[in-house]
């Protein structure tokens, strides 16, 4: 960590106005944001993603008082970062805490929730438009880079209501909406009593046959409401030519026994996909995915970066190493969410060299934090089910 | 119809509004145009035209008269 010996008030801008930092981070991001996603080696990455993450750190100091105090508190000033793991990761259960905004109220366009069921708290996201598009794009790029630029027959693995709350809008509903980019004629294969609709995806299908058709749902709920159920009614779908993404977390599967093998097994037997993508993200850094390639790494865009940090003493761990995820991203301009702790664990299994050709880190997650709450999007529905 | 028409319909369909008020709408100026909603525009708009739109392009349809540009200059709608 940097030390600072300079005792500034830290409630005191130092800095130009808002709109020249802004300008500065758009300026410093674009080279990492406007690329195909996973182009840039480690080494050329590591330089640009310092400078944009530091201007962009500038912004929020900025603009938001307490993170100002928090940079302060650590004795760390952003324009002496020279690594970008320097840089202080704030925990997402922050955002539980605190109202962390660093926009002018009057630019507020979306607050977005965080999954979590009624006892517990959940994160706020404050989202202005430029944010709000910022994140839509970046999905696009990421995701196009596995599924290829087409939009595609889409069977939502959810009810239609996850839609309808629109005031409260949680994560569940801003995945399935953030996916829905990259669907065409939408079918929900879930009734609101989550039973599923077999007549209605079968229907669907038929007008599809032999294209390729996008599938996306929360893992848990891919699971249980629709290869369990197909189980259970004795049947199959015809989907030999679908892409399966799901993401949202495994807690509740595994406490079920059912690993990543077991899952793609479950849904190769019973709708013939074998093209699965399993994903991770989270509200805080929303539009940020990690997509796992066909080689079941999962992978860290140019506009990303992620870091292991050892448990017990916040050190970085090395590859193979297991430890917390941190996560940064160049996409959160209205919240200060652009260096997080996450309350996941970990392990960096390499760099610029996976088989898939992507460039860049990759890495898989092994689960939650021990003390951390059940929380993941997919287990939300988990935990409130009877 | 012509395909004005069409367009007009598209956005009275998806927010429930009258011709003249869809003609001056932008995203997020009435509640029934959020992002939920916005993709029922698109779907809208897609079965109207018969086009697949790029997921850039959903993103970028901001407005009616933005629509009505892009409608025109990357789809070949007659607009």
């Amino acid at each position: 960590m940097l030390k600072s010996t300079d005792s500034a008030e830290p409630d005191s801008p130092v800095c130009p106005e808002r709109g020249a930092l802004l300008d500065e981070v758009r300026r410093l991001a674009a080279p990492l944001l406007e690329a195909p996603p996973f182009t840039l080696n480690g080494q050329h990455k590591s330089a640009l993603f310092t400078k944009a993450l530091r201007a962009l750190s500038r912004l929020h100091a900025y603009s938001c008082p307490q993170y100002r105090r928090i940079l302060h508190s650590e004795g760390v000033d952003p324009d002496t970062l020279s690594e970008t793991e320097q840089l202080p990761f704030l925990p997402t259960a922050l955002f539980k805490r605190l109202k962390l905004c660093s926009v002018p109220e009057a630019e507020l366009f979306k607050t977005l929730t965080s999954s979590g069921t009624t006892s517990q708290l959940r994160s706020q996201i404050f989202l202005d438009k430029e944010s709000a598009q910022l994140q839509q794009r970046a999905l696009i790029r990421t995701v196009s880079s596995f599924i290829g630029p087409a939009r595609l027959p889409l069977l939502i693995l959810d009810c239609p209501s996850v839609l309808k709350n629109r005031e409260n809008f949680a994560a569940r509903t801003a995945g399935v909406l953030g996916f829905s980019l990259f669907g065409r004629e939408r079918c929900f294969a879930l009734n609101d009593d989550m039973q599923l609709q077999a007549e209605a995806v079968e229907s669907f299908l038929s007008r599809h046959l032999g294209e390729r058709v996008l599938l996306f749902g929360f893992t848990y709920m891919v699971w249980q409401y629709l290869v369990e159920a197909l189980r259970r009614l004795g049947r199959t779908l015809p989907l030999e030519r679908g892409i399966l993404i799901h993401g949202g977390g495994w807690k509740s599967l595994r406490a079920h026994a059912v690993d990543e093998q077991a899952f793609k097994a479950g849904v190769l037997e019973r709708t013939g996909i074998s093209e699965v993508h399993d994903y991770y993200g989270m509200a805080e850094q929303s539009g940020t995915v990690y997509v796992e390639c066909e080689h079941g790494h999962l992978h860290v865009p140019d506009f990303a970066q992620i870091f292991i940090r050892d448990p017990h003493d916040f050190g970085l761990c090395g590859r193979g190493e297991r430890g917390i995820v941190e996560v940064c991203s160049l996409l959160p301009r209205s919240y200060p969410g652009h260096c997080l702790l996450t309350e996941d664990e970990g392990v960096l299994l390499g760099e610029d060299d996976c088989p898939c050709g992507r460039l860049g880190r990759y890495f898989k997650i092994c689960g939650r934090l021990p003390q951390s709450e059940l929380r993941g999007c997919s287990d939300t529905y988990a935990a409130t089910a009877p | 119809m012509d395909n004005l028409e069409k367009y007009t319909q598209a956005f009275c369909e998806a927010f429930e509004v009258e011709p003249e008020q869809a003609k001056n709408l932008k995203y997020q100026d009435i509640p029934a145009w959020d992002s939920v909603g916005h993709m029922g525009l698109i779907s809208c708009l897609e079965d109207a035209f018969d086009i697949v739109m790029d997921p850039a392009d959903i993103i970028e349809l901001g407005s009616f008269d933005l629509g009505r540009t892009m409608l025109r200059d990357k789809y070949g709608v007659q607009l």
